[in-house]
């Protein structure tokens, strides 16, 4: 009997160190000193751009959002497709049922694979897809990030919905004049590693010690991971720890309508302000019931369609990705190329029971 | 050591109730009158801690919210304690939740006027019709439950993706009338706690008093010894299948109701809650034991759990991790209860022999 | 024990005892070709692929498909021997993300080496896996249950180790070292390791008695006591190899994509139950061979990748896993009755002296 058992345990031992061997192959000690992690060449804007070349047809560009099952992805996915129509070119939407970066690695090479012009893709995480994308543009495909962004070397173009100064001076002057520019507030956010909401809420920070806002105090950050129920019990867990809220500021689409679903359904609909970046379908309801004032919003579906021409323009050779160069996005008018390839769509649209009937996203 | 007393013919439900088999109901029943107590307990004391720490948790507006909060899961753990009970598992049902949710919220887009009870009624049915594709599956293919929901749980999904293909469903589009089934109370008590409570008292009731409700204890505790003395168990399996299809399909009702904004990811995860509220309350994994009372408690444990987590402010990332914690912690006392039983009844009849 | 309880289907019962061993005959005759079946299909979805599917065909497509597979293959490999005895683990995927994070976190903040770093990482799956193993043979709990505590348990650590953070800065030589080719292919270097663990598992499980072991606990726990084998031990060391596994699995993960976050792999465990399911091991335990599994790994990713680049929406890749899953163990036992029922035919039709 112990024959077969220690036959099996020396097996699994063994396994063990073998394990333990291949882990450890390369050269003696990496560590995180003396690593020298270069950050890249940078943005290679290679070779020179030429402002009047043209779009030629059948351009294949392809869309690649966080998740295909995410409403606000359908939107600005449709907005690319409005503008690939008009320069007569190939429009392709694929991405992961789930927002995870690995999956987005296997879409990144599938479409690579398929010899496609242009990437038009929303980062689920900075780095993780990075080396795909640095495979793609190798095999000659140009890369545009939108909404979220990548390292800047993984990318030509990446557009931004606003600049982050622009949604931090708009949340906090919403909350402020709601609440007559007095009392404490907090911050119901997406993720804790989401880039974009991370920087909105330090440039928030900032604003909120300018002398206009200093009778306003902010309480605390909660976390709702972009999930409906859990940012629902956030906005519970708040208005219960913090008796003396005036405000709640939420820049994602699933929260402040999960914090207005809340507010509605409480006795604190109206007495605590609630305002954020949400979307005319979501908020109609609360802001028509008086539970919200004022939200804002960029339009996604223009996101998506100044992303498509940035990519076009990029695959023609009207820009190459530098500082400086300037291209027409259709019905949008001229752009201008920024520092590290940003292109900005413009300041967000404000929302209120005065226009929002007259948006459908 | 681990191997195993299962092989003691005296430990099974389905025998004739000699002197022994009473003396072990009886137990039972303690042992399960026990697990609903210090459950109570567990419950009292987190919500004293959580208090004390923050008097607005017990104010009316937050014992409100927990109500709510926990109604749903309180049906999915009843559901899945029918199921758990004949020594199966159903996975799915967060999938089932979504797609229903999903179904109603387009009801109502496409025929705004439907009254709200036949939307129940529409939900309730196409639960029960993705439950009977559970149990013909298993029926059919004779294999355990776990395999075939684990895949019936994507394979729901996929066709709930499928369907919703990025749209999202707000409470705009679904009727007043519908939305504030969410939303009332009724002399303070949310309308959706009141719905749970009457699933908790009905399948409570089922099990404990009727016949068949019986049986499924006794396909759980040993299924051959219960074909052998006369239970029509495939029938059974595949009844307790569907019903706990249509409940999982009177949640997601509920669910659309209660959060008015659908996408194809409502429920997501939703089954390793479901399945921790049902082994916490004390319903044996291995099938055989446990009330739906017990699961009851554990689906308003759990929830309570999460609100306190965060009104204490404790990282949320910990929820999770409580749950894996007390799955295990869950399944272990249990044993260690048997394990105690078993010998206590040794003892018994060796005493009497 | 455990496994008795888990896996007992539903319709067991004596008076079918003589159908099913009438049966078990016939599956083992329907298992044996099912190695060969899911070979055969593998060759036929790959030729179909390369010929009707554009740029399925090529160096490029085959180092994206094979790296995809790496994760996957590992996994498969311990969980195709935890299957064969009966149990199953369902904590792969989180034991993977948790080793993802703890790795990251070290390399933030301990101020380690990475290659003490790596081995602690392999140590800490060993540990996780033991953690398994000692609820499931220690307090003799069914290891589905507790590896679905696992399951929530380890992905909730590991949310707490890194929160919603992400550490991405690993040294460019070791992430470039995860996607490297073998020189003058386009085979990537990590498929060397996952064929030696594949031979290692391959000798333990075909070539040895304790491999044969196996196989006897899967049929009977109590007869394999009987002959011998301490169940409980063997059990015990298959789940500390599955945790080191999913250690250099983690390692792989983080290093490919660049980024150690708590939601590495998350669900990756559906799949590994189903490419094991697909290579032909019964989940009753007691059948199935390392030939079949890998097989149905490769098969598994032939499909994703064609269904991929011929442009199948992601949702319904969704339902293919599904229905996969359900198709591979309905299939098995559907084939086995209609031969059984022949088979009983076929006696009735000559009756032979008892």
């Amino acid at each position: 009997m112990s024959a077969h058992r220690r036959g099996f345990r020396f097996g699994a031992t063994g396994l063990a160190l073998a394990a333990l061997l291949l882990s450890a192959t390369a050269c003696g000690g990496t560590t995180r000193e003396n690593s020298g992690n270069d950050p890249g060449a940078g943005n290679q804007a290679s070779g020179a751009a030429n402002p009047d070349a043209q779009i030629r047809e059948g351009l294949k560009i392809a869309f690649l959002p966080k998740q295909v099952n995410n409403p606000y992805f359908t939107v600005s996915d449709n907005g690319g497709k409005t503008a690939v129509t008009e320069i007569k070119g190939e429009f392709k939407e694929v991405g992961p049922s789930e927002a995870s970066a690995s999956s987005q690695v296997s879409y990144i090479n599938t479409l690579s694979q398929q010899g496609m012009d242009v990437i038009v893709t929303s980062a689920n995480d900075p780095n993780a897809i990075c080396g795909a994308l640095n495979q793609a543009k190798a095999a000659g495909a140009k890369i545009v990030t939108f909404d979220s962004d990548t390292k800047p070397e993984c990318r030509q173009i990446f557009v931004n919905q606003v600049t982050a100064e622009g949604i931090a001076e708009n949340q906090v002057k919403l909350i402020s004049e709601q609440i007559g520019g007095a009392g404490e507030i907090a911050i119901l956010s997406a993720t804790a590693n989401a880039t974009n909401q991370n920087a909105w809420i330090e440039l928030m920070k900032q604003q909120l010690t300018k002398p206009e806002y200093s009778k306003i105090k902010l309480v605390t950050v909660a976390y709702g991971n972009d999930d409906d129920q859990k940012s629902f019990q956030e906005t519970q867990g708040l208005l219960q720890s913090y008796p003396n809220l005036k405000g709640i500021i939420s820049p994602t689409t699933v929260g402040v309508a999960a914090a207005a679903r809340y507010l509605s359904g409480s006795q604190y609909k109206g007495k605590v302000k609630l305002t954020g970046l949400g979307t005319p379908n979501q908020m109609r309801q609360y802001v028509k019931d008086g539970t919200v004032d004022a939200f804002a919003l960029w339009n996604p579906a223009d996101l998506g369609y100044l992303a498509a021409y940035a990519g076009a323009a990029l695959a023609a050779g009207q820009i190459t990705g530098a500082e400086g160069e300037k291209f027409t996005a259709g019905k949008l008018g001229e752009y201008t190329v920024g520092k590290d390839g940003v292109v900005v769509l413009g300041p967000p649209t404000v929302f209120d029971k005065n226009n929002i009937d007259k948006f459908d996203f | 050591m681990s191997l195993t007393d299962t092989g003691t013919p005296h430990r099974r439900t389905g025998n004739p109730p000699t002197g022994a088999g009473r003396h072990r109901r009886g137990l039972t029943e303690r042992l399960l009158a026990v697990r609903e107590l210090s459950l109570l307990l567990a419950l009292g004391a987190l919500i004293l801690v959580t208090t004390l720490r923050n008097d607005r948790f017990l104010s009316g507006q937050s014992v409100k919210d927990l109500l709510l909060g926990c109604a749903i899961l309180v049906i999915l753990a009843v559901g899945q304690t029918l199921v758990i009970v004949t020594r199966n598992v159903d996975l799915s049902v967060g999938s089932i939740l979504g797609l229903v949710a999903f179904a109603t919220g387009s009801l109502f887009l496409a025929a705004p006027g439907t009254p709200w009870p036949v939307a129940v009624l529409l939900g309730v049915a196409l639960g029960a019709g993705c439950g009977a594709v559970n149990g013909g599956l298993i029926a059919v293919a004779k294999v355990p439950a776990l395999v075939i929901t684990l895949g019936t749980l994507y394979a729901f999904r996929g066709i709930d993706y499928y369907w919703a293909s990025g749209r999202q469903i707000n409470a705009a589009d679904m009727p007043r009338s519908f939305l504030r089934l969410g939303n009332q109370t009724v002399l303070g008590v949310p309308l959706l706690f009141l719905a749970a409570v009457v699933v908790v008292a009905v399948v409570g009731y089922y099990l404990r008093s009727y016949r068949s409700g019986r049986e499924l204890y006794a396909i759980g505790s040993e299924p051959a010894a219960a074909r052998l003395s006369g239970i029509p168990v495939g029938r059974r399996v595949f009844a307790v299948f569907v019903a706990n299809g249509a409940l999982a399909g009177l949640a997601g009702v509920l669910y659309a109701a209660r959060f008015g904004t659908l996408d194809a990811a409502a429920g997501t995860g939703l089954e390793l809650q479901v399945v921790a509220a049902a082994v916490v309350g004390g319903v044996a994994i291995f099938g055989g034991s446990g009330s739906a009372y017990g699961a009851a408690l554990g689906a308003v444990l759990l929830t309570t759990i999460g609100s306190s987590l965060a009104v204490l402010r404790i990282d949320p990332f910990w929820q999770q991790a409580v749950v894996g914690a007390l799955i295990l912690a869950a399944i272990g006392l249990d044993r260690l209860l048997a394990l105690r039983m078993a010998a206590r009844l040794r003892g018994r009849s060796a005493h009497g022999a | 024990m455990a496994h008795d309880s888990l896996y007992a289907a539903p319709s067991s019962s004596s008076a079918e005892t003589e159908r099913r061993t009438g049966r078990l005959t016939g599956l083992r005759g329907v298992l044996g070709s099912w190695d060969v079946a899911v070979v055969v299909a593998l060759v036929v979805a790959a030729l179909l692929a390369g010929v009707s599917v554009e740029s399925f065909a090529t160096g490029r497509n085959v180092q994206f498909l094979l790296l995809d597979l790496v994760p996957l293959a590992m996994l498969a490999l311990p969980m195709t021997l935890i299957v064969i005895t009966g149990e199953i683990d369902l904590s792969v995927a989180s034991t993977v993300g948790l080793c993802s994070t703890v790795m990251g976190q070290l390399w933030l903040s301990s101020g380690l080496s990475l290659e003490l770093i790596c081995v602690l990482v392999v140590l800490l799956g060993a540990v996780l896996g033991a953690v398994n193993g000692v609820f499931v043979t220690g307090f003799g709990l069914p290891s589905l249950a507790v590896t679905i505590g696992t399951l929530a348990l380890y992905r909730g650590l590991s949310f707490v180790v890194l929160g919603d953070q992400a550490v991405a800065d690993f040294p460019a030589s070791w992430t470039a070292a995860a996607v490297r080719d073998i020189p003058g292919t386009s085979i990537p270097v990590a498929v060397l390791p996952v064929l030696l663990l594949a031979l290692v598992f391959g000798v333990v499980l075909h070539a040895t008695a304790a491999g044969r072991a196996l196989y006897a606990m899967g049929n009977n726990d109590q007869a394999a006591t009987f002959a011998g084998v301490s169940v409980a031990r063997t059990k015990f060391w298959l789940f500390v190899a599955s945790g080191a596994v999913c250690g250099l699995v983690g390692i792989f993960w983080t290093l490919r994509y660049a980024s150690a976050r708590g939601d590495n792999a998350t669900g990756l465990e559906l799949t590994v139950v189903t490419a094991v399911l697909l290579g032909g091991v019964s989940i009753f335990g007691g059948r199935g061979g390392l030939l079949g599994v890998v097989a149905g790994v490769l098969l598994l990713g032939v499909l994703r990748n064609a269904l991929q680049l011929a442009d199948v929406d992601a949702n319904a890749l969704t339902i293919v896993t599904g229905a996969l899953l359900v198709a591979s163990v309905v299939l098995p036992n559907a084939v086995a009755d209609v031969r059984a029922r022949l088979h009983r035919r076929r006696q009735r039709a000559n009756p032979v002296a008892p």
